[in-house]
């Protein structure tokens, strides 16, 4: 059996290694979601902060011998904890300036933190082991697939769900909401609303190095790792509709699935075919496919 | 007695004139090489900021002068971006009076400065690039490739990967000039060593996941996957053909692989895997000796090309010493009569295509058991005569060599 003369078995797959890499867009453009929904910033260091996640868990392994799954807790929480820094200190002053200043400012960290990780590390980049428990592979029939990419995406998939539910289904979500379309009356109410801020700041943040982790064993850590994913995540946050929490995890996946297919069917295009979308959605729904219009 | 004694004056004279016009004939009082590489791409370690301090370390080895006259060096990042290559080239040479241009990794890079370098008559060498088209149909009088290209690669590592067994090849090829160079010339050598090729796929340059293409790969049945790609698009490939098995029913041939790509890869997972290059710094006591120069700075082991652009900096400044002039027709006609000897190559010219010929290696990688000292990890297999590694008269398309 063949679909647009690919065989069945291939095309499924495809559609598994999109999943794949759905996964990880999913789970970077929620964290942008997250932080633009709530905090208004364009948040151009989120790549870089993936990237650093991923040397988190390396230097752990290679200068402290903490293994994977210590890594995947402690890297979000030293990466969580220089967001709150960066909020604290530098983001906390633009909240009330136009957004592009936003932007300016956490693409600027990102270029910075590249450059000292390049100093530090070089280009080529290291390599982080896939740990015992997920080593291996299992035969699907149609395809051979590592056990790993498999906990990848029901990892993200729980953390993407998890987020979701915060935000969307509890109380502190709901003040989370509340916080960021009226500041003056939910600090009335005697909430706290700059750490609220601050928090979800870090926790975005704690979303990319987790990402970091979980790509660590299976692309090469480098300091570049993260500028070359970082576009196609916004594209991606684009699409979905700025800030649309649900909204960029579906998009995530979809066009991890999309990106999938264009590998078979004309692999030249893979690196544009997300962008190409994303010029359509523009014109026919220029607040993104989840997005509302405001 | 007074005889003598007119002609000595007038050699002397002579003499002096001929020193003053000499050192008038370098132009700005100051010889100025460039240096236009990826510094901080995906390219960067095998060339880039430790390309440019090995070209440093030469110049301060041949004094740092010529003939009393300053020797400068300019670098600048291409990102690699052929245009932003060539308005650099072309800055330098009208705003700052270079006189020579080294061009580092990228082919798409490296045709678009010979462009330029043909067009305002420098000499320009051409090191980290790989398009085998700069000495064929895009050739230029006033070009030298220098350490490697696309043809040399595909004839030392594909006729021994078919001659072990390897009759039938799928390609993971990188989309752009280098990499379709590459798969055209090992094609053409896997074809005439008695092999086949039964299909490729071409990915974007650093694409982030190469698992689709190698599934393709693999449903080709293919028993061979030639890797025509380089740097991290190389690396990933590799991690992700050990991750998905691919290597169980597979064996990959990476035909642009550095000892960079080896060091961070690991032996496990390129153990066995056939490479050419043109220099490995465990070849000689020679190399050992730079070799170990370099690694005092760098705390790794230089590339072939890192190699390379010491060896070309020396060969141009002794050009220019020996005939007093860093006027670019000269030196380029002077650097064409001259012959490459050092710890690079032995014997090395350069040929009317622009091609500079000298041996090629084809190399295995070790075992993890076989490697005994840090970065010890090639087993050199067999010379590639320079003659035969290049391309023939009657393969090459350069109008400067029928």
């Amino acid at each position: 059996m063949e679909i647009f003369g690919i065989p069945i078995q291939a095309f499924l797959g495809q559609l598994l290694l999109g999943l794949v890499n759905g996964s990880f867009y999913a789970m970077l453009s929620l964290g942008l979601a997250v932080i633009f929904g709530l905090l208004g910033i364009v948040n151009f260091a989120h790549g870089a902060l993936y990237m650093i996640g991923a040397y988190v868990a390396f230097v752990a392994l290679d200068k402290f011998g903490i293994n994977y799954w210590f890594a995947l807790l402690i890297s979000p929480l030293v990466v969580g904890a220089l967001g709150v820094v960066i909020e604290r200190t530098l983001l906390k002053r633009l909240y009330k300036i136009d957004p592009i200043y936003g932007l300016l400012l956490t693409f600027g960290l990102a270029l910075i933190a590249e450059g000292v990780f390049r100093y530090w590390f070089d280009v080529s980049g290291q390599s982080y082991p896939v740990p015992d428990l997920l080593q291996g592979a299992t035969n699907l029939g149609f395809m051979v697939l590592p056990n790993y990419r498999a906990w990848v995406v029901v990892a993200s998939l729980a953390v993407c769900l998890g987020t979701w539910f915060v935000i969307e289904r509890t109380r502190l979500g709901a003040y989370l909401r509340a916080g960021t379309e009226n500041p003056a009356l939910v600090q009335a109410f005697g909430i706290n609303v700059p750490v609220m801020v601050m928090l979800t700041y870090g926790g975005g943040c704690a979303l990319a190095a987790f990402a970091g982790v979980l790509a660590a064993p299976v692309i090469q850590v480098t300091p570049l790792m993260g500028s070359n994913l970082i576009i196609i995540v916004f594209a991606v946050v684009v699409i979905g509709g700025m800030g649309s929490i649900l909204g960029s995890i579906l998009t995530g996946l979809g066009l991890g699935l999309i990106e999938g297919l264009t590998k078979v069917f004309y692999p030249e295009a893979s690196s544009i075919v997300v962008f190409v979308i994303m010029a359509i959605v523009l014109m026919i729904r220029p607040a993104g496919l989840f997005g509302k219009e405001k | 007695m007074k005889l003598t004694q007119i002609s000595a004056a007038c050699a002397l004279a002579a003499a002096s004139l001929f020193a003053a016009s000499a050192h008038a004939q370098i132009s700005g009082d100051v010889v100025k090489i460039g240096f236009i590489s990826d510094l901080s791409g995906l390219y960067a370690d095998i060339d880039g900021p430790a390309g440019a301090e090995a070209i440093r370390m030469a110049i301060a080895d041949f004094g740092g002068n010529v003939n009393g006259k300053k020797i400068e060096l300019l670098v600048a990042d291409h990102q690699n971006k052929p245009d932003v290559a060539a308005s650099k080239a072309r800055e330098w040479i009208d705003q700052q009076g270079l006189d020579m241009l080294i061009g580092g990794t990228n082919s798409g890079t490296g045709l678009s400065m010979a462009q330029v370098m043909l067009e305002k008559k420098k000499p320009y060498i051409s090191i980290g690039a790989g398009s085998s088209a700069l000495t064929s149909e895009k050739c230029s009088p006033y070009t030298i490739h220098y350490a490697y290209d696309t043809v040399a690669l595909a004839k030392g590592t594909a006729p021994a990967v078919v001659k072990a067994g390897g009759k039938t090849w799928y390609f993971l090829t990188a989309d752009y000039a280098f990499g379709t160079a590459l798969q055209a010339d090992a094609t053409a050598a896997v074809t005439k060593a008695g092999g086949s090729v039964v299909g490729s796929v071409r990915a974007p340059l650093a694409s982030s996941d190469f698992s689709s293409f190698l599934l393709q790969a693999q449903s080709s049945k293919a028993e061979i996957l030639g890797l025509a790609n380089a740097g991290g698009d190389t690396i990933n490939a590799i991690k992700a053909a050990n991750e998905f098995g691919i290597t169980k029913t597979m064996k990959l041939a990476g035909l642009l692989m550095f000892i960079n790509d080896v060091h961070s890869l690991g032996l496990k997972a390129t153990q066995g895997m056939y490479l050419t290059d043109s220099w490995y710094w465990n070849q000689s006591a020679e190399t050992r000796a730079w070799a170990k120069r370099f690694f005092d700075k760098f705390k790794r082991m230089p590339s072939s090309l890192q190699a390379a652009d010491y060896s070309a900096t020396m060969f141009y400044l002794t050009a220019v010493k020996a005939i007093g002039t860093d006027d670019g027709d000269k030196v380029n006609e002077q650097m064409r009569k001259s012959k490459v000897n050092d710890m690079y190559t032995k014997g090395g010219y350069i040929r009317a295509d622009g091609s500079m010929i000298h041996d090629m290696y084809l190399m295995q990688v070790k075992t993890p058991a076989q490697s005994t000292t840090p970065w010890d990890y090639y087993n050199v297999v067999s010379t590639t005569k320079g003659e035969d590694a290049f391309l023939t008269k009657a393969e090459s398309k350069c109008a400067l060599w029928k």
